[in-house]
Formats: structure tokens, C-alpha cells, sequence
């Protein structure tokens, strides 16, 4: 009986390389010939080692062919990919996207010192925005969090909250809030000016975002954390204040930071209420120089700030994780 | 009366009914096991008696005093009452030494030179002075475990309970973490473990007990319970034990 096991599975069929499927995607491949020959001449090769019988060379050769077609689909791509914007911003039509995004992006000092001027303002208006976003959230989500019968009111207007100004539009709330509040004329509130409306209108958009980016981080910490927390003696304040929220902020940075770019690209809508933001100040040098450019510099003015905050939330979670993870 | 004493003990959870009506004294000095089958409630008891768990019946007393129901200081009761977990639940963002220090300068309003001095002190005690500053992740189990028992320490608590402490830990870390334990019971630190080390249990407690489905089924002086049990349930956990090799 014993020699009957795996007498049904076709020995020679498992050990003989694909070597047809090896040719067909190195035809494919001399799409970027420079690998693509290669796997070419390595799939032929196989195929004729496969041929005499040669099965373990026929292998390694098959297999040189698959690497060099995955060369040439992983570089072949990005070649075509930069050869089809090279073709759309300078050939196509003599040019014409380059010229209308790029044309004097680097000699109309004029129009940078302008635009310099307004995006002060937005990093001013998101710096502290975010600020008071981090501060608010975090209260938000814990009292979304708090336990208790008691405490239910407290989680359900938390809760109504975060659900009402994450389905408003946040141009509509910077509407709402900038010329509601100037009309109504509370006390406190109005001797503020315009920009400060418009960092509360922020703070409570993205706040309601945040607060449920914290809330996820919270949740996410096993509540054996807690549990160790509350057996020493610490209340539940402090057990959240010293165990449970350090270790979810840590969690959050990388949607935190998704948040935060979030909020400093829509200090641009502010535009809307009249403050000569980057974005506003493009429109005007669109208007009056009749150059499209100020869009493409007020582009890079945010892209030079991003970048930079991506690589440095990296780092802080690369440090952290270096300190106290084990190599 | 006894130090700690729980009675007619009862703990649901949800329409699981876990404990019983546990009875059970602990005169001070003593350590006493909890032996019995997972899910039999050791570990349960152990919760309840510092109130991680409710309980939904009973009575728990410590000195006399009821620790258990309405109005009861659990921050006060769990600065007396110390527990030691089976997964550690060090706290992986602080140092060693953060870790140990945190609940008695915030608890107890210890000053911070005091409270690392004591820390450094009990490190020293356990063989992990220059892990001061190691964070918990980068420990082995056993080193970890004994972090978590200093931990507890730190508080001077005046029971210490102990859950399946080393059910987590490679074999041949538990020595480390039981010779702790062992010098504890030396010194006279009212102890209660659940526990899978059967042969630890039978050299270190001065009182076993076997529990089934919320029960204790039988409790005696560690002699009687392993080499003459009298409850039927009783010989046949400790033959499955014996069988296993594990006593």
C-alpha cells in the first residue's frame, strides 16, 4: 500500500521550470528592452537546458528570466510614466502646460514676496490652530470616553459633536462662524478679529476629526494597561493622564499628522472671507499680471511645508521606537 | 478575625456565574495557593479581592475592615492590596525605573529622590540595578516579571497577590521570578497565588486551595492537599497533574 502514496502526482511536471510562462513575460518585458533582453536571452536558455534534460540549470536560469521581467515591469513603468510627462509639459503643443504653470515661477520676485507675505498668515492661522486642536481634541475624546452611567449625557454631547461638524463642510462653518459671530455680536467674542474667527472655525472642524483619531489611539491600548494602572492605586484620571494617553498619542502621530495637513491646506479657504491669504493673493496676481503662476507658487509653498512635516514625524516615531523597543 | 477574609463571595459576569460563594481566611504571613483547572475562578478571585472585578455577592474584609461594595476607596484599598499579572502589563512607554516610581509619587505623594532611592533599592535586591533605565520591552520575561513584582513592592503593600506569574515565562526563567517569591514568603509578606506550579505551591503556602467551578472544593496545609486529597475532584486534578509530569 505504502508505495502506492503520491503515485498519482506527476513527478517530472513539478520539477521542470515554467518555462513558457518564463518566455511570454520576457517578450512582454522588451517593452524596456535594457532587462528585457535578458530575461529574453535567460528564458530561452531555459528552455532549451529543460529541453536536454538539464532540469536544475534549466531552473536556475527560469528564474534569472522571472527576476529580469519584474526589472523591467518595476523600472520599464516608471520610465514610461516620466517619458509621458516629459511628452505632456514640453512637447505637447510646444509646451504649452509648462508655460502656463511654470513660466515665470522663478524670476517674478514680485509675486513671491506677495505670496511670502500671505502664507505667513496661514502657518500663523494652522500653527495655532493646531494647537488648540490637539488641546480641544484630546478633551473631546475623553469625555467621549468617560465611564459611568452617569457621565452618559457628557458622551452623548461629545458624541453629537464630533458627529455634527465632521458632516458640515468646512467652508460652510468658516461662513457660519466668521459672520455669524460678527453679527451677533456676543460678549467676548466680539472684539475678535477676522483670522480668530476663522482659527475657531478650524479648530472645531478639525477638532471633531481629531477627537475620534484620539479616541481610535485610546481604544486601541489593551486594558490590561488600564487595569495595571488602577491595581497600584492610580485613579482613572491618572491612569489615562500617565499610562493610557502617553502610550495612544505615540499610536496617533501618523493620522495625527494626516489631520494636521489636512488643516493647514484648508487654511487656503479663508480666502473666501476676505483675508489676503496665499491663496487670495494668487487670485490677485492671476487678475492683475494676467500670469497663471501664483496658483503654481502657492502649490509649492504648501508642498515645501508638507514634505518636510512628513519626514520629521518619521523620525519621531523612528526615535521612540528605538528607545524603547527591543532591537 | 482573619486578615483578609472573603465570604460568600459571588461574581458574575454578565449571566456567567464564575464565583460561587467563596469562603476563604488569610491570617497575615501566611501565603496561600489557589490551585484548580483554568477557568475554575483563581485567577478571578484574585481580581476581586482588589476590586479590578466588582463583586456581585459577599463580603471581602481586610483587618477587619470591608473592602468589598458601596462607597469603598478603591484607590485607598489597592495601595494596601498589591497583584502581580501573568502578561506583566509593564508599562512599555516608562523606564524600569519610571515604571516602579510612577504609582508612589503620584499615589502616595512620595518625593521623587525618595521614591527612586527605594526603587534602586529593591532593583538591587532582585539582580536588576543596571536595567534602571532599560525600557520593558528590551527585558527578557523573567526580568520583566520581577520588574512587575518590585513594581508591587514599591507600594509596600500588605497583601500581595500573584496571578499565574510565571504561566508566561519560558521554563527556564521561572526559577528566577519563584526564588523571588520564595524570599518573600521568607520574609513574612502575606501572599496569594494562583498558580500552575504545583510543586512551588507545595513547598511555599501555608495553605492550599483547590477550586472547581467558583467553589473551593478542599483546602488544607499543602501536605494534606497533595499527598492525602480527601474530595474525589480533587485526586482526579492532581492525577492529570501527576500524569502530565508536572509533580
Amino acid at each position: 500500500m505504502s508505495a502506492d502514496i503520491g503515485a498519482g502526482v506527476p513527478v517530472a511536471r513539478r520539477r521542470v521550470p515554467r518555462v513558457l510562462t518564463y518566455r511570454t513575460a520576457s517578450v512582454i518585458s522588451l517593452l524596456f528592452p535594457f532587462t528585457g533582453v535578458l530575461a529574453l536571452i535567460n528564458s530561452v536558455k531555459a528552455g532549451g537546458l529543460a529541453k536536454v534534460g538539464q532540469i536544475e540549470e534549466a531552473r536556475h536560469r527560469g528564474e534569472r528570466a522571472r527576476e529580469w521581467c519584474w526589472y523591467s515591469l518595476g523600472y520599464g513603468l516608471c520610465v514610461y510614466f516620466v517619458a509621458f510627462m516629459v511628452i505632456l509639459f514640453v512637447f505637447l503643443r510646444g509646451g504649452a502646460l509648462s508655460d502656463v504653470y511654470f513660466d515665470d515661477v522663478l524670476f517674478n520676485g514680485e509675486a513671491w514676496d506677495s505670496l511670502l507675505t500671505g502664507f505667513w498668515i496661514n502657518v500663523q492661522i494652522f500653527v495655532w490652530a493646531e494647537v488648540l486642536v490637539l488641546i480641544w481634541a484630546l478633551v473631546v475624546a475623553l469625555l467621549r470616553l468617560l465611564p459611568g452611567r452617569a457621565c452618559a449625557p457628557i458622551r452623548f454631547v461629545a458624541a453629537a459633536y464630533t458627529d455634527l461638524f465632521r458632516s458640515l463642510p468646512a467652508i460652510l462653518v468658516i461662513y457660519l462662524i466668521v459672520y455669524g459671530l460678527q453679527k451677533a455680536r456676543l460678549p467676548l467674542l466680539e472684539h475678535l478679529d477676522v483670522r480668530q474667527y476663522c482659527i475657531i472655525a478650524l479648530v472645531l472642524v478639525y477638532g471633531a476629526y481629531v477627537s475620534e483619531v484620539y479616541r481610535a489611539g485610546i481604544q486601541s491600548i489593551h486594558w490590561s494597561q488600564l487595569a495595571a494602572g488602577r491595581s497600584l492605586g492610580l485613579s482613572y484620571g491618572q491612569s489615562m493622564q500617565h499610562v493610557v494617553v502617553p502610550q495612544a498619542v505615540r499610536r496617533i502621530i501618523p493620522p495625527l499628522l494626516n489631520d494636521f495637513i489636512g488643516l493647514q491646506k484648508d487654511t487656503a479657504l479663508i480666502s473666501v472671507v476676505g483675508i489676503l491669504e496665499v491663496l487670495g493673493r494668487a487670485r490677485f496676481i492671476n487678475n492683475s499680471q494676467a500670469t497663471f503662476t501664483g496658483y503654481t507658487m502657492a502649490a509649492l509653498l504648501f508642498i515645501a511645508i508638507t514634505i518636510p512635516q512628513a519626514r520629521a514625524a518619521e523620525w519621531l516615531i523612528k526615535r521612540d521606537h528605538d528607545k524603547t523597543r527591543a532591537a | 478575625m482573619a486578615f483578609l477574609q472573603l465570604q460568600g463571595v459571588h461574581k458574575h459576569f454578565g449571566a456567567n456565574h464564575v464565583l460561587r460563594g467563596i469562603d476563604l481566611e488569610v491570617e497575615r504571613h501566611q501565603v496561600v495557593c489557589l490551585i484548580g483547572a483554568s477557568g475554575s475562578g483563581k485567577s478571578t478571585v484574585l481580581r476581586c479581592i482588589n476590586a479590578l472585578e466588582p463583586i456581585t455577592g459577599g463580603v471581602i474584609r481586610i483587618d477587619g475592615d470591608r473592602v468589598s461594595g458601596y462607597g469603598v476607596d478603591l484607590n485607598d484599598l489597592r495601595t494596601d492590596v498589591g497583584i502581580v499579572f501573568q502578561s506583566f502589563n509593564l508599562f512599555p512607554h516608562k523606564s524600569v525605573l519610571q515604571n516602579i516610581t510612577l504609582a508612589p509619587i503620584k499615589v502616595l505623594k512620595m518625593d521623587k529622590g525618595a521614591a527612586i532611592a527605594k526603587a534602586m533599592e529593591l532593583l538591587e535586591r532582585v539582580g536588576l540595578t543596571e536595567k534602571a533605565h532599560e525600557y520593558p520591552d528590551r527585558l527578557s520575561g523573567g526580568q520583566q516579571q520581577r520588574v512587575a513584582i518590585i513594581r508591587a513592592l514599591a507600594m509596600d503593600p500588605r497583601v500581595l497577590l500573584l496571578d499565574e506569574i510565571t504561566s508566561a515565562l519560558d521554563p527556564e526563567l521561572v526559577a528566577e521570578v519563584l526564588n523571588i517569591v520564595r524570599e518573600l514568603a521568607a520574609e513574612g509578606m502575606t501572599m496569594m497565588l494562583a498558580t500552575h506550579e504545583m510543586s512551588f505551591a507545595r513547598e511555599v503556602s501555608s495553605k492550599v486551595c483547590f477550586l472547581h467551578d467558583g467553589v473551593i472544593h478542599e483546602e488544607g496545609p499543602p501536605e494534606q492537599i497533595f499527598g492525602d486529597p480527601r474530595q474525589e475532584r480533587t485526586q482526579a486534578f492532581l492525577k492529570r497533574i501527576v500524569d502530565a509530569g508536572r509533580l
